[in-house]
């Protein structure tokens, strides 16, 4: 008792302690992320050194049970899936924040931004459940097998746009009134202002959007397990059917053994070095000079 | 402040220790705790029959865990749980050091959408679909539509019997669809006119009797049932095996032996599995 009341008494000490206790908190933070790294990459070594990097490339196909393990098809079909989902969802995500920000009418604004809040806290187990049940039989209608890398990128994108919409949004929204006064000022109109001012000024905020939005595309499970078709093999149109990295390990983990088990856990590491080097890449971006 | 600080180390220095001591009660089984684990086509028949024998041994409790067969053997060998579950018979090299007591039947018959003509498959048909050979509806008798075919991911159960059956090997199948669980599967059929996939008869008759539109499919003129898989007519079956070591504990065998009686044969066909005749 004795001893509290002396910290409360003093500020140094309580400043001292309120350091130390975000100290801890933060390094927890940090050391999860170790500790799963470090997981990942343990668990993926015994594959690696049985079987070497090489045959996660060189492999004929992956075929884990009859000892091929060939991972380039499945990156190629998670890249192709976020990338198209990016191409869709991006440009759509920003004009529709634009569209809000500066043209629509604040109560329509509004009313829309809750929609796309609603659409953003739906579960990813929902977005695949409906696109197995509408949009695949849909899509086979129009080109079998409907199960594809197409509905994947719809699927997708659908997903990402709240992303990149709300965050675009909102880094619209943060650039300085004395810009938009100065442009005014200068007599510039609507569109020559965002286009020279507020688009520019907000930059780094919509690379972030794209970002995170990448980030989730990648990582994203259930629904793509539930419409991509999940055959392993380079895609030769949209409409062939593709499997990602989160997808193979997410149907294959609880059925693997040995140096399958460990494969899985190398398809982990390649997914984590995807996300790292984009993360890596968007710093670099942003850190460089733009000139306005 | 302080105080909310402290406050929020202790309790979270609490749930650590409670964490602790909850992973150190149950990597040591105790008398009363029967651990099962293995495959997830049984783990919901066989989480029942534990709920039953729970009520009948007060104090006893029974915790069944999914992971696959394989997981099933594995853990029964190493003692990780008491009883292992595998949807297949044992193979020879396990049957070596472990016992399998067969619980129900299962059989794995081929679907198709309620709306498609064909009724019927033989066995070289099923075979040319699967590798490509056959790629239309029209070569078997149906519309002029590509078959779009469904097969299951690595590993699984489902796979290697369909796999051993029809002689194939998985590298040499062409499929447009890869899927998971059996519901996976039936959503995939039922929602695709032109597809054909195969999943457990006990689920797929099911489903064909609630309203989802998938038909099962008679193999080489045998309807694919659960009266053919339980008077052997039907070919492609499978025992649901519960796996021990050579020296279980009494209260595994009492468990089995549970499992095994009459007095769950309600359970068994509430699943949509074979019971076996007594």
């Amino acid at each position: 008792m004795i001893w509290s009341l002396n910290i409360i008494s003093s500020p140094l000490h309580r400043d001292q302690l309120l350091r130390w206790a975000l100290w801890g908190c933060a390094s927890m933070a940090g050391l999860i992320l170790v500790f799963i790294v470090m997981f990942l990459v343990l668990e993926s070594i015994p594959a690696l050194r049985h079987l070497g990097a090489s045959r996660f490339m060189l492999d004929s196909s992956w075929h884990p049970v009859e000892d091929s393990f060939n991972l380039l098809p499945i990156i190629m079909g998670t890249l192709l899936a976020t990338v198209g989902a990016i191409l869709l969802a991006g440009p759509l995500g920003f004009c529709s924040a634009l569209f809000c920000e500066w043209y629509a009418p604040p109560r329509f604004s509004s009313l829309y931004s809750r929609f796309i809040e609603l659409l953003a806290g739906i579960p990813s187990v929902v977005f695949g459940l409906w696109g197995l049940v509408v949009l695949v039989p849909l899509i086979n209608h129009w080109h079998p097998p409907g199960a594809s890398l197409l509905t994947g990128i719809l699927i997708l994108a659908l997903m990402i746009l709240p992303t990149i919409s709300l965050l675009a949004q909102s880094s619209l929204a943060q650039v300085p009134t004395e810009y938009i006064r100065g442009a005014a000022a200068l007599g510039l109109g609507r569109w020559a202002t965002l286009r020279r001012v507020i688009i520019p000024a907000a930059k780094s905020g919509l690379w972030t959007a794209a970002l995170l939005a990448t980030v989730r595309a990648l990582g994203e499970t259930m629904a793509v397990l539930m419409v991509c078709g999940n055959v392993v093999q380079m895609p030769s149109s949209v409409f062939n059917p593709i499997r990602t990295l989160t997808a193979n390990m997410a149907l294959e983990m609880s059925y693997a053994a040995d140096d399958h088990r460990s494969a899985l856990f190398v398809s982990g590491v390649v997914l984590l070095l995807m996300v790292s080097i984009l993360v890596m890449t968007a710093t670099w971006t942003s850190r460089t000079p733009r000139h306005v | 402040m302080i105080r909310q600080i402290i406050l929020l180390l202790v309790s979270l220095g609490l749930l650590l220790f409670h964490a602790g001591c909850q992973e150190s009660s149950t990597s040591k089984p105790s008398e009363n705790k029967l651990i099962i684990t293995g495959s997830s086509t049984m783990a919901p028949l066989v989480a029942d029959i534990g709920k039953r024998f729970e009520s009948k041994h007060p104090g006893v409790r029974v915790d069944v865990q999914t992971g696959g067969s394989s997981r099933g053997v594995q853990d029964a060998r190493t003692g990780l749980a008491h009883i292992g579950m595998a949807s297949r018979a044992l193979k020879a090299q396990e049957a070596q050091d472990l016992v399998g007591i067969t619980l129900a039947k299962d059989g794995i018959g081929l679907i198709v959408h309620q709306d498609n003509p064909v009724t019927n498959l033989t066995t070289q048909q099923v075979i040319d679909i699967y590798t490509g050979m056959i790629t239309h509806w029209q070569a078997v008798g149906g519309s002029n539509a590509k078959i779009v075919v469904v097969n299951k991911a690595e590993g699984r159960g489902t796979l290697e019997m369909f796999l051993a059956h029809f002689h194939l090997a998985n590298a040499d199948i062409r499929a447009d669809v890869v899927i998971g669980d059996n519901e996976q599967g039936i959503k995939t059929v039922a929602g695709n006119p032109h597809a054909l996939g195969y999943v457990s008869i006990g689920t797929a008759e099911y489903d064909a009797t609630h309203g989802v539109p998938i038909r099962l499919l008679q193999l080489d003129g045998i309807p694919a049932s659960l009266e053919t898989v339980r008077n052997g007519t039907f070919p492609i079956s499978r025992p649901l095996t519960l796996v021990t070591t050579t020296q279980p504990s009494t209260l595994a065998q009492t468990f089995i032996s549970f499992a095994t009686s009459s007095d769950v044969h309600d359970l068994v066909a509430q699943h949509y599995f074979i019971p076996l005749a007594s």
